[in-house]
């Protein structure tokens, strides 16, 4: 089972944003593995290693930095990857352009699934699988917690969350798929692998070289921080119960939600 | 004049209120509001739309759309979009919403704008305002291309009564089910009355200090108590211990909400719990060590053991209710 994996390289969930200009300030950043892109990567391994065969190839856009991220995923299981090492195209590449582009990317390629995350957390878009899908004339199922393949590799019996409760669809390979958390427990790459990691192939390609022109559908015209909350108000009392009394009454009549 | 499209979802036989938000906003932008609804049955509710502002209900009818498949719907939405030529597309951010949204768009070739928290109209384009980073930093927007195709988070911007014409028309629409290639096996929904946490307007939420998935009890009946828009969180940590579904996680790896009330109990505050509810209109944090991080987002904050704190509030909200 040959598979793809769109991995993007973002900020560390810890990390504390700042603002530059209608971007965020590059300093201070830890850069990782999109943690939906984890799932995404995992799965793909996985099927590789169910199925005793094939091959997964990682498909990431994102500056010099991004290799870091490739190289981690190549750790874990993956076999190659193309580089998009493009930081003009991918500064200003909104979820149109960047589905555009890693369209190019894996158009030529020999692939029976590809995997994605729900979401990647900078822009919290969760666009690019969808519009994948569309670009390259394969459904799109998102959202998927649980994927089984078909012995002949024809179609997939996937579980895919939805509002309230979930849902359980058949779909003929190839196909895209984004992983939801659920999907699976990522792995941590060993020593061997992160040793073998750097000998494993990686095609560095541009967006110009892929044929991309397509400019960005979505621009951004200004980026702030969010009005910080302030700590209110600490309810005191003699009591849990003389406290929950107070905490009842400010909620009905200073705030009068209840 | 090129007006505002709307998808207005149904879900259990009833129109969202996500979609009655947007199209009372829509129409206050002015201009035609037009709203496309698409499901099973559903011309009976159509007209309800009006109510909040819609001037044209395009009905999309059949047992071919009783259950959501992604290519369908795309193939409805985008064949009322052509024909009516709107300049401006608008759905829910809900979990269907995400799912739909962007594949419309790019079979339209055109951008779209995700789970926004304002919008408003500057000349004949919609600006939008939408948080990124889990919530950490807000971007303006502008979709440069023609329709700008918008999604709008649950419970951001309310809604209101404002009449429109209502005319309810079939939509003429022919589906190629030869495209469809998704097939739908089973679809299971809890049976719960419940509303999904990114629409509830009050969400009581209990961490890893309630210690067990059998106290989860006490939350579900203070919630009850708040009424029928009224529901129950978790934390990573809850869930993650198997305690609660994966459905009721609040947070970036979770459901992003914005209630009128959160209640949070035995929750510590982790930056990645507060993305998910930092944008709450009020809310309380119950923790026994006043040292919590989230206290110091909380608008009131009580610091004692929430075994003790749950029960008595319990019976202090059934006093208001009376
Ligand atoms: C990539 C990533 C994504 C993540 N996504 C999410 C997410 O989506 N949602 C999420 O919630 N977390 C997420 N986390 C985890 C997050 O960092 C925290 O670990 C988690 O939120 C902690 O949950 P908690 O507050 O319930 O537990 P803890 O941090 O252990 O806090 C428990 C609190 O309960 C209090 N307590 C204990 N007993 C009592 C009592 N009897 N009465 C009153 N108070 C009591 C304690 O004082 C403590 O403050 C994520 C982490 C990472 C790295
Ligand atoms: N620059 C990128 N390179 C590779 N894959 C990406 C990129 N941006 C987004 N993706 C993929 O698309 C998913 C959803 O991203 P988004 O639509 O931006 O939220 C991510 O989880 C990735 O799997």
């Amino acid at each position: 089972m040959n598979t793809i994996v769109c991995l993007k390289q973002v900020p560390d969930t810890e990390t504390l944003i700042k603002i530059a200009g209608t971007t965020i300030a590059a300093e201070g950043i830890k850069w990782v593995i999109n943690p939906y892109d984890e799932f995404a990567v995992e799965e793909a391994i996985r099927q590789k290693e169910k199925m005793g065969a094939g091959a997964v190839t990682i498909v990431s856009l994102g500056p010099d930095r991004a290799i870091e991220s490739i190289r981690t995923a190549l750790a874990m299981g993956a076999d190659n990857a193309v580089h998009i090492n493009d930081s003009g195209f991918y500064d200003k590449a909104d979820p149109y352009a960047t589905a555009a582009v890693l369209a190019a990317a894996i158009k030529g390629l020999d692939f029976n699934a590809i995997f994605l995350g729900k979401q990647a957390i900078d822009d919290d878009s969760g666009q690019v699988p969808a519009m994948l899908g569309e670009m390259l004339g394969i459904p799109a199922v998102t959202q998927v917690i649980k994927f089984e393949v078909a012995a002949d590799k024809s179609k997939a019996t996937v579980t895919r969350e939805i509002e309230g409760g979930h849902m359980v669809v058949e779909v003929p390979l190839p196909a895209v798929f984004s992983a939801q958390k659920g999907l699976n427990e990522p792995r941590y790459a060993s020593l061997p692998g992160i040793m073998k990691a750097k000998k494993k192939p990686v095609d560095v390609k541009n967006a110009a070289g892929l044929g991309v022109s397509d400019g960005p559908m979505i621009v951004i015209k200004e980026m702030s921080l969010p009005p910080a909350r302030q700590a209110g108000k600490i309810i005191t009392g003699d009591d849990a119960k003389v406290k929950a009394a107070a905490l009842a009454k400010a909620l009905h009549e200073e705030v009068k939600i209840i | 004049m090129p007006g505002t499209l709307i998808y207005a979802e149904v879900q259990k036989g009833e129109i969202k209120k996500g979609a009655f938000e947007i199209t009372s906003k829509a129409k206050e932008f002015g201009g035609d509001v037009s709203v496309c609804i698409i499901g099973k049955g559903v011309e009976a509710i159509a007209p309800q739309l009006a109510k909040y502002g819609a001037d044209k209900i395009y009905v999309v009818d059949g047992p071919e759309f009783e259950n959501y498949v992604t290519e369908t719907f795309v193939q409805a939405l985008t064949q009322v979009a052509q024909q009516l030529q709107p300049s401006v597309i608008l759905a829910s951010a809900s979990a269907q919403g995400k799912d739909l949204m962007p594949a419309v768009a790019a079979r339209l070739k055109v951008g779209a704008v995700s789970d926004c928290v304002e919008i408003k109209k500057e000349g004949d384009k919609i600006i939008a305002k939408r948080p990124l980073y889990a919530g950490k930093a807000y971007a303006v927007v502008e979709a440069v291309g023609t329709p700008q195709v918008i999604s709008v988070r649950p419970n951001a911007l309310g809604f209101k009564e404002i009449a429109g014409a209502g005319a309810v028309e079939k939509a003429a629409v022919s589906i190629d089910a030869g495209k469809v290639k998704v097939a739908v096996k089973e679809v299971v929904i809890a049976a719960s009355t419940e509303p999904d946490q990114t629409e509830a307007e009050i969400i009581v939420s209990g961490g890893r200090g309630m210690k067990g998935p059998e106290n989860y009890k006490m939350l579900e009946d203070l919630a009850k108590l708040f009424g029928p828009t009224a529901t129950t969180g978790a934390s990573r940590a809850a869930v993650d211990a198997g305690w609660r579904d994966h459905a009721f996680q609040v947070g970036q790896t979770g459901k992003t909400v914005s209630p009128n009330l959160y209640i949070a109990a035995g929750i510590s505050g982790a930056i990645q719990h507060m993305a998910g509810m930092g944008t709450s209109k009020v809310i309380v944090a119950i923790n026994k060590d006043p040292e919590a991080p989230i206290f110091t987002k909380a608008d009131y904050g009580v610091v004692d053991d929430l075994f003790n704190v749950i029960p008595a509030l319990i019976e202090e909200v059934k006093k208001i209710k009376g």
